[in-house]
């Protein structure tokens, strides 16, 4: 029963971050083909300058303070990835 | 410089004079000091001169002695007094000491491949009455600007799109095309434009116009076919020193003073000291200088104005300036532009012209020509790593670049390789060397409208562009293929057009530039990489040439290419009022929606973004340049029917 919980509440995060990501990088714009694993660098929706940025936001958004040896594509760069990381700082 | 244009009825009328005159007015600003305008059957030539060289002498449109042919040129042909020796031993006749009438005897003696002698920048239409026919043709490089378009049957050129659109059959529309093809390399690809049916004959091509049907053929063309592998460093060196100071020394004939711009940066102070050392001629420069530190050259500016001993004039530029400024750079430049760069160029030339110059030397093209950029030098690096993927050394050199973007030197190792790493498909792609810019470049798309996107649905840019590459291009190294698509692509349609003759000729200033002296560019063209970018060394054979030029400082400096702020010229979180009232016009809501191109509410976040100062990233700042410039283009040319002329 508690994992069906977390399943969801996983899935809502990630909502969470998608909405994020397409309000302040897409700018209210939605692309179906940006999927849950899709790079962020790849596809363009964050540019070379960009995941500063993105960390910043993140960190006033969710409380979290992020590492300079976090500051890794494997942390950021799919909204999945990004979920997965949040889970884990908030949970830390 | 000056202002060309004119019509060919295709049915045997003349052309209407008034509508010549309103297209001649439309290029007031490219020649101040007379208008002229010729009328012959079916051909009329209009011309708006600057006057330069044979002040009482060269009026245009201007007929040959023979009375047969009938020229309207913008330009000048640096070579014109060896040309004319040579044409007066084989029988040419001149009525005048201007370089106008070479161009008329050179095509009377030898036709159309006259234009392979000519050593400079034009763009002319030639009248031949013995077959009834245009002769059209634009420089090597596009120094100067050529548009052409057809109503009917009727053929229309000019200098400028604004002096087709002067015309009343002339349709305003903007070609999504053209479009996408900016908002992906700067500009569209040579030929286009980004009006519907409206065409730039391109850089190195001549045209001819007969019984209402056109043909275009190349006479030049970049190539890098010939490179000498074995060149050794002294040959090169000598040559090119040899090659420089001439290309200068014949850029410095006109009939009125000739200054120079001084960057602070190698390429134009190399012009500068050459002038002063192979001339007799006291040297004016003139600089832009930046209130924002982060752009500001002032420093290293003033290092060669003590080291040459020139007469030196500044123009500081801050940021209200260029919002100021931006409309009227929008209407000379008539395109869509993603940065402001051009915005303080326009005020240098205003400098230029209120210090009494007409003329100035300048340094455009010296990076294209001689290796000087840093996406030759990311192009190297990238490849280096790509060619040994799983090497640790080698992406760490990746911090070498661009060390005057301190957003980019910010960021994390794992970022910078992420960003800059290279799929092993990559290393074959013709376009290698700019992916990475084309594809940050291509993100501003996402704001353009459902129905802009509907309509591009299927158009690929990249393809189309691919179609354009020359034949041999394959086999040339890397690092000239990349040499290659900066000089045909961000040099001709950016460069030389929205930040140099349009911010020069907005002003009535024309612009010489030595780097693109044809035997420059031929010889650099031999030149093999390794005498270019020396290990990271970018310019290394210009900078053993320029020696005892310029100051050792300027000598060994790392390039600093030319920026100005973007974003905030307009929303500055320091000084929140002054958002000029035509900016928020232009990106109203209600207004953005109406024209169609951008996604109005995508544009509302990015201007609330702006406007609280955190429109910090190259996209952010590429994209709302690009949004507001275009909506000035569709306010000031598709949907101001009447044109009342330069905005204030």
């Amino acid at each position: 029963m508690s994992h069906v919980t977390q399943s969801v509440s996983d899935q809502e995060l990630q909502q969470s971050v998608r909405k994020f990501i397409v309000e302040n990088f897409l700018f209210g714009q939605e692309n179906p083909s940006i999927k849950s694993d899709t790079s962020l660098l790849e596809k363009g929706v964050i540019d070379s300058t960009g995941v500063l940025e993105l960390v910043s936001m993140i960190e006033a958004k969710h409380k979290i303070k992020v590492d300079d040896n976090e500051l890794v594509p494997d942390n950021f760069d799919s909204i999945a990835r990004l979920t997965q990381y949040i889970r884990r700082k908030q949970g830390a | 410089m000056c202002g060309i244009a004119g019509i060919i009825c295709a049915d045997g009328r003349s052309p209407d004079r008034a509508v010549l005159d309103r297209m001649a007015a439309a290029l007031t600003h490219r020649g101040p000091d007379g208008r002229g305008i010729m009328i012959d059957g079916p051909v009329g030539l209009a011309h708006t001169r600057l006057a330069i060289v044979d002040l009482e002498g060269g009026r245009q449109p201007m007929d040959s002695v023979s009375g047969k042919l009938t020229v309207c040129y913008n330009g000048e042909i640096f070579n014109h007094l060896e040309l004319r020796q040579d044409l007066q031993s084989r029988g040419g006749r001149f009525a005048s000491r201007c370089d106008t009438e070479v161009i008329l005897e050179a095509y009377a003696l030898e036709g159309e491949s006259c234009v392979e002698k000519f050593n400079g920048q034009w763009a002319f239409a030639l009248w031949d009455r013995r077959d009834q026919s245009l002769f059209l043709s634009r420089d090597r490089v596009g120094i100067l600007p050529l548009y052409y378009t057809f109503v009917g049957g009727d053929f229309l050129f000019a200098s400028e799109i604004k002096a087709l659109l002067a015309h009343p059959g002339v349709s305003r529309e903007l070609d999504p095309r053209g479009l996408d093809q900016l908002m992906t390399f700067w500009h569209p690809i040579p030929g286009q434009t980004v009006f519907r049916n409206i065409f730039e004959l391109q850089p190195g091509h001549s045209m001819r116009v007969r019984d209402g049907a056109a043909k275009r053929w190349p006479y030049w063309a970049w190539t890098y076919d010939d490179v000498d592998a074995g060149m050794d460093e002294e040959t090169c060196v000598g040559r090119l020193r040899e090659l420089l100071i001439d290309a200068t020394r014949i850029r410095l004939r006109a009939d009125v003073p000739v200054g120079a711009y001084l960057s602070g940066g190698l390429d134009s102070s190399v012009l500068a000291g050459m002038v002063r050392k192979h001339t007799d001629a006291p040297l004016r420069t003139f600089s832009v200088a930046f209130d924002d530190a982060g752009f500001d050259e002032s420093e290293h500016q003033q290092e060669v104005v003590r080291f040459l001993e020139t007469d030196h004039s500044v123009v500081q530029c801050r940021r209200q300036d260029i919002a100021r400024d931006f409309a009227r750079v929008l209407w000379h430049a008539e395109r869509p532009m993603l940065r402001t760069a051009p915005a303080p160029l326009m005020q240098l030339s205003g400098l230029v012209r209120q210090s009494g110059y007409k003329v100035v030397v300048t340094g455009e093209g010296a990076d294209e020509v001689l290796g000087g950029y840093d996406i030759f030098k990311e192009a190297k690096i990238r490849r280096f790593w790509g060619e040994q993927p799983q090497s640790r050394r080698r992406p760490l050199l990746l911090r070498k670049l661009y060390p005057y973007l301190k957003d980019i030197q910010a960021q994390p190792e794992a970022y910078l390789k992420a960003f800059f790493h290279v799929r092993p498909e990559d290393l074959n792609d013709p376009f290698f060397s700019h992916l990475p810019r084309w594809g940050m470049t291509g993100g501003i798309k996402l704001f353009l409208s459902a129905a802009m996107r509907d309509s591009l649905r299927g158009y690929d840019c990249r393809e189309e562009m691919r179609s354009h590459l020359p034949a041999n291009f394959a086999r040339w190294s890397p690092f000239h293929q990349a040499q290659h698509l900066e000089a045909t692509g961000l040099l001709q349609g950016y460069l030389l057009s929205s930040q140099g003759d349009r911010m020069l000729m907005g002003n009535s200033i024309e612009g010489r530039f030595p780097y693109l002296d044809h035997r420059v560019m031929e010889f650099a063209a031999t030149i093999p990489p390794r005498l270019k970018m020396k290990g990271l060394r970018e310019k290394y054979a210009l900078r053993k040439a320029a020696e005892g030029l310029a100051p050792p400082s300027v000598l060994n400096r790392v390039k600093q290419p030319y920026r100005a702020p973007d974003a905030v010229s307009f929303f500055d979180p320091a000084n929140p009022g002054a958002t000029p009232e035509y900016v928020e016009e232009m990106l109203e809501p209600g207004r953005v929606a109406k024209d169609g191109i951008f996604d109005a509410a995508a544009v509302g976040k990015l201007v609330a973004k702006a406007r609280a100062g955190k429109a910090t990233s190259a996209r952010d700042n590429m994209a709302l340049v690009g949004v507001l410039s275009t909506q000035l283009l569709v306010h000031q040319f598709i949907n101001n029917p009447s044109l009342e002329g330069c905005p204030t």
